[in-house]
């Protein structure tokens, strides 16, 4: 963005001669498979900021942005490769907003976008797997890597003193990346992980996985798994066979469904999850409902999020070629520049346009770090009373 | 102490939940079983009939909870398991007359009834799903637990705890109770000596006036109210979902095939057998082993298999049973 202040009226006339475009950006998200609820919400926030621009009529002289919805299941590597194949090969998309789960969103960037140098954008893919991803430069995403909230769950638990916990974890790249973080911070702060084990999801009775985790023992259970999924049937059978009353929950357990589950149950309990709060993230929940859906969901707010950033890169980059906006995505995201909230796209097409520089905050208070990845302000919650409140952030 | 806090600790986390699986296991294999014997084929779709009936009931279930009807301290499920009973013998009347009574008319290979039930077992899989979705649903209501772990440490004073659910105790007494009936009907009603006829030699019976048609009818209603049964005491137990009763398949075969195919008293002590294998070689003994030997330290858990080859626990011993004793325990008709 620095160098962009050079840039003169005279720049963006010349750039003016491109001539408007129909722009297409991909959304490849689970639509189907173990996360299929979560998958209409964050596609509907991806479109929600392509609409706003195309409204707007300010990206490279009044291009047009249309989604293209592809199914990557979450679950099968194989099918979201095939589903990102399409959309660049037949569909010409130019960047994408997706993969949704770890797994699979490493297959796909790995056989498809790296090879054709498509800009990818994850909204949820959170593994730690995907920091150190040879990736030139084409990865990026919106949600912080697991890595971190190992670290931030290892520091509350230590804030408790609770010196020994056993782990479990979802039997998958977000489960076992979670919890191996975890084990690694929480034992260089001097703590122990009696045990670390996995289970899967969608079975009926969890109660030979929490015998084997009673018989290790520890203070508390910490459970990576997924709330409507095995990660409550752990809770269930522990508190059942009276083997854990401690339980530590991390992003993908702590939600409503937890208290509706468990009420008080879980009393003294306590979790973290991204925490995406202040003005942009009620900003686009009044967004949302207007455009009839529910910002609330998971993830949703980091998929708006995604596909405004390569949109506004596009901008600044006054091209639609991946290879030429991957370089701008970092300089729209951080400082220096004017704040851009949810809702404000137009805005900031307008500043950028006239030469100015953007610092995108969006819905989740965007801020990479590293190789391209959200920072990530944690929200630490306590449960009490059959209630979940918020503690405070990290 | 130490020997009593061990015992608490193996009821707690081997015993209690073995028998209430061993129960719903020995229920499902009893249907099984029934069907071979009589019908004289493997079917394939009895984990989808369960899972058709636990349906239906709980979609009952719910409509009496909405009518405010309740059991009081007893899962509401109980009052709605008629409505199961019934929809589940309706729905198999209908497939035996639309699918097997064509094969068993013209005296089809088992081989090809087997493979018919897996086409009806798809069937029965997607209606199951269509009437109430592939989510997790949980419809146990009334008390939960009959002792809790805390109430129990503060009764006994002893370190480990021990729960007994509501369901756990349901499970057990309602498989008595319809363990007793079936071979009272067996035994002692014409009907059910007119099917042990039937199940020894269908030839003889037809010459001594047994009615088949009545016989196969009667076969498949007993069956669907044992499946209906054991899917809902399952499902109270631990939750209900349409996979978890196509994965349940496999223990409940090998419970059958363990006890001798055909032989309902065997079909009971397969389920146990299969439930306890389950159970003992995936649970870490650590625990109970730190009580017991207090002075010894050993490395691990003392697990002899991870709890993710759960599953595998059933097929070595249905291998084992094919290899050594393929007539299963109990003797029954060779497979």
């Amino acid at each position: 963005m620095k160098k962009l202040l050079l840039a003169s009226a005279a720049g963006a006339l010349i750039a003016g001669t491109a001539g408007a475009e129909d722009i297409k950006l991909g959304i490849s998200l689970g639509f189907t498979g173990p996360l299929e609820s979560m998958a209409p919400d964050m596609g509907k926030g991806a479109e929600l900021a392509m609409k706003e621009v195309t409204d707007s009529g300010l990206l490279l002289d009044g291009s047009t942005v249309s989604p293209v919805q592809g199914d990557s299941t979450c679950a099968d590597a194989a099918a979201a490769t095939a589903t990102v194949e399409r959309l660049i090969t037949a569909e010409g998309v130019k960047g994408i907003i997706g993969g949704m789960c770890s797994g699979e969103t490493i297959a796909s960037l790995e056989n498809v976008a790296k090879p054709n140098g498509i800009v990818m954008i994850s909204p949820s893919a959170t593994s730690p797997a995907l920091s150190d991803l040879e990736d030139n430069g084409l990865f990026f995403r919106t949600s912080p890597s697991d890595a971190r909230q190992g670290q931030v769950m290892a520091d509350i638990i230590m804030s408790k003193d609770i010196s020994s916990v056993a782990v479990t974890y979802t039997n998958n790249d977000y489960g076992k990346g979670l919890a191996d973080s975890f084990q690694a911070a929480f034992e260089a702060a001097g703590g122990s992980v009696t045990v670390n084990a996995a289970h899967d999801d969608g079975k009926a009775d969890y109660s030979a996985e929490v015998a084997a985790l009673a018989a290790a023992g520890g203070d508390a259970l910490v459970v990576a798994g997924y709330v409507d999924q095995g990660g409550s049937g752990v809770v269930r059978a522990a508190l059942d066979t009276g083997a854990f009353d401690t339980f530590v929950f991390p992003d993908g357990m702590v939600g409503n469904q937890l208290v509706e589950n468990f009420g008080s149950e879980i009393d003294g309990s306590f979790g973290q999850n991204p925490a995406a709060e202040g003005e942009g993230r009620d900003t686009y929940l009044k967004l949302a409902e207007e455009a009839g859906f529910d910002g609330s969901g998971a993830f949703s707010a980091e998929a708006y999020d995604a596909a405004a950033l390569i949109l506004l890169s596009m901008a600044a980059a006054k091209s639609s070629d991946p290879a030429a906006y991957k370089e701008k995505v970092m300089e729209i995201a951080n400082e220096p520049g004017e704040q851009i909230m949810p809702g404000q796209l137009g805005k900031a097409l307008e500043i950028i346009n006239g030469g100015g520089e953007v610092d995108y905050v969006g819905a989740t208070s965007v801020d990479l770090v590293g190789g391209g990845e959200s920072a990530g302000v944690y929200r630490e919650v306590g449960f009490t009373n059959g209630e979940m409140e918020v503690i405070g952030y990290r | 102490m130490d020997i009593l806090n061990a015992l608490v600790a193996f009821l707690n986390f081997v015993f209690i939940p073995a028998a209430a699986y061993g129960a719903q296991l020995a229920l499902g294999a009893l249907g099984v079983t029934l069907i071979y014997g009589i019908l004289r084929f493997s079917n394939f779709a009895h984990g989808d009939t369960m899972a058709f009936g636990t349906a239906v009931t709980i979609l009952a279930t719910w409509g009496l909870q909405a009518m405010g009807v309740s059991l009081g301290p007893l899962p509401t499920a109980l009052l709605a398991l008629p409505f199961g009973i019934a929809a589940t013998a309706a729905m198999v009347l209908l497939t035996d007359q639309a699918v097997y009574r064509f094969y068993r008319v013209k005296k089809s290979a088992p081989i090809i009834l087997v493979m018919a039930s897996v086409g009806v077992m798809f069937l029965m899989n997607g209606i199951t799903r269509l009437l109430i979705g592939v989510d997790e649903q949980r419809f146990a209501d009334g008390t939960r637990f009959v002792i809790d772990v805390r109430t129990f440490k503060a009764m006994t004073g002893l370190q480990e705890g021990l729960a007994l659910k509501t369901t756990q105790v349901l499970t057990v007494v309602v498989a008595l109770l319809v363990v007793w009936a079936l071979f009272w009907f067996l035994n002692r009603t014409k009907s059910g000596k007119a099917m042990r006829a039937y199940s020894d030699n269908e030839d003889l019976a037809l010459l001594s006036g047994i009615d088949p048609e009545k016989v196969v009818r009667m076969t498949w209603i007993i069956a669907a109210s044992l499946a209906t049964i054991a899917g809902v005491l399952y499902g109270l137990d631990k939750a209900f979902k349409p996979f978890n009763y196509f994965q349940i398949l496999l223990p409940i075969f090998a419970a059958a095939i363990v006890g001798g195919l055909g032989n309902p008293l065997g079909a009971i002590a397969g389920g146990f057998v299969v439930a306890f294998s389950e159970v003992a070689i995936t649970y870490p003994w650590l625990k109970v082993a730190r009580y017991l030997f207090p002075g010894w330290q050993p490395e691990g858990l003392l697990q002899l298999l991870g709890t993710e080859y759960k599953f595998a626990v059933s097929f070595v011993i249905l291998i084992a049973v094919l290899l050594f004793k393929p007539t299963g325990l109990f003797r029954g008709k060779s497979v």
